[in-house]
């Protein structure tokens, strides 16, 4: 199973969990519908689209509403403790939810009760709460942007928001920053930072970088990181590599924004269309180079 | 268990991790300031201690509320409705730690994109309507994003009067940035 989980941008949203579906620009899971416009229901959709292109069974989410009061974060948190290490999920993804140390670790415990830890992907609130616990190694991959691998790399920063500024140097500082971030166990096992430069990296060296389709009006597009966690999230649980997901990720994502013919007003939902399409070229390039593919069939995940 | 023990073997070894490395401190004048600001937040329902302050905010009164961080813009907007004003907000682990003030502005020719630590705010220039907002991992970020987007910049509320968070503070800023870069 592919669990992923996160917060809806509104306060009335129950506390859910369930198989979502798309129907158009929105996605309806137990009976409650919200549109896909960025955020995890942009996460959700993303993995929806990939999970279908590569024959895989759909993911199970647990969405609470939370407009950033943190309530909703808090009834979440709790009623994961309990229930997620009971599904037994293969490829668990955290993305939006309010950062809290505590509760990060009740669930990381939680999990490690159970046995071995599933494939855990940390991205948004989630990966915050994971670097300030002191666990990122435990999680087998975050996807920071430029901003956040600061973050990452300052090992006294309790949020981006407090990033010293002599680490917040831009794109041509990357590697020194990734070798900060990993020296002070403030990252996964592999991160994909996402900027006008991709980079795949692990505590050992940088992996890969896709710069290509270079599409420069993806940046202002809220969600775009989001669909990017969703398709390597699927790939994950298609039985990819995690870093090889994430290159290939990085690549669809890159092509579903140039699919979409963007401007920096363009919403993610017109890139979230392009998925399928960018996603079976991604795969199409893969078995040209007679590179192994991983399609999987419904029956060899549960 | 022996997962279970490693975790925690793990935390105990990692000396370079804070105690509190999500929490804040609030320093006030006086300590009846303290007083009546622990009472508001608590009965809003935060978990928050009084507690005596670290050297660096040893300046006024001899106590502090310590408070989830990531919530300050939620909680510094609940005490000035109540007409309190602390004297600084810090990071408890390193008090001297003070927020992003860098900008980094990307002309897209009829759009405009202004980042402020991970916040990105863009506009188009001719009509100075917000038409997107990204970066961020608090959930109050789709949340300003729905409230935001297709908003004239010359009316849309300001993030800080609606956002929650430590995201949101920092979208304040871009907002403040862009408004700057544009003269209004």
């Amino acid at each position: 199973m592919l669990a992923l989980i996160g917060t809806i941008p509104e306060e009335d949203f129950p506390l859910v969990s369930g198989t979502a579906i798309l129907k158009g620009n929105r996605l309806s899971i137990e009976g409650h519908e919200t549109p896909v416009n960025r955020g995890t229901p942009a996460l959700i959709a993303a993995a929806v689209m990939a999970c279908d292109t590569l024959g895989l069974f759909m993911p199970f989410s647990f969405l609470v509403g939370d407009e950033g009061v943190g309530r909703g974060s808090r009834n979440l948190y709790e009623h994961l403790k309990t229930q997620l290490p009971a599904i037994g999920a293969k490829v668990i993804a955290f993305h939006y939810l309010q950062p809290d140390v505590d509760w990060h670790n009740r669930i990381l415990l939680a999990l490690e009760e159970k046995g071995k830890l599933p494939v855990l992907i940390g991205d948004a609130g989630y990966m915050y709460a994971a670097k300030m616990s002191g666990f990122a190694p435990c999680y087998d991959l975050f996807t920071p942007d430029i901003g956040e691998l600061a973050f990452l790399a300052d090992e006294i920063a309790p949020h981006p928001f407090y990033t010293r500024g002599f680490i917040l140097h831009e794109e041509d500082n990357v590697p020194s920053l990734i070798k900060k971030a990993f020296e002070g166990k403030n990252a996964a096992k592999t991160l994909l930072i996402k900027g006008s430069k991709d980079y795949i990296c692990t505590r050992e060296r940088i992996l890969a970088t896709v710069d290509t389709p270079n599409v420069e009006t993806l940046e202002p597009i809220g969600g775009t990181g989001d669909t990017l966690t969703g398709m390597v999230a699927a790939l994950t649980y298609g039985g990819y590599p995690v870093a090889r997901a994430a290159t290939m990720a990085a690549r669809a994502n890159r092509l579903a924004g140039k699919l979409a013919k963007p401007t920096p007003a363009t919403q993610v939902a017109e890139i979230i269309k392009e998925i399928p399409k960018a996603l079976e070229a991604v795969l199409d390039d893969a078995a040209k180079a007679q590179e192994q593919t991983c399609l999987t069939t419904r029956y060899a995940h549960g | 268990m022996a997962l279970v023990f490693k975790a925690f073997k793990r935390k105990k070894g990692n000396t370079s991790k804070a105690k509190s490395p999500d929490r804040g401190f609030l320093s006030f004048h006086n300590t009846s300031e303290v007083i009546k600001a622990e009472s508001v937040i608590r009965k809003n329902g935060w978990r928050v201690r009084v507690m005596g302050p670290p050297p660096e905010l040893r300046t006024g009164c001899d106590l502090v509320i310590e408070f989830p961080l990531v919530e300050q813009l939620n909680i510094l907007r609940l005490l000035k409705a109540n007409k309190i004003a602390p004297i600084e907000v810090v990071p408890v682990d390193d008090p001297l730690l003070k927020p992003v003030d860098l900008f980094r502005a990307t002309d897209y020719g009829e759009h405009l994109m202004v980042r402020a630590a991970n916040m990105k705010l863009t506009i188009e220039k001719e009509t100075l309507r917000i038409v997107n907002i990204s970066g961020g991992g608090c959930p109050d970020v789709p949340y300003l994003g729905a409230r935001l987007v297709g908003k004239d910049l010359r009316q849309a509320p300001p993030p800080r009067e609606i956002g929650h968070t430590l995201c949101g503070y920092a979208l304040q800023l871009a907002y403040e940035e862009i408004k700057r870069q544009c003269s209004l």
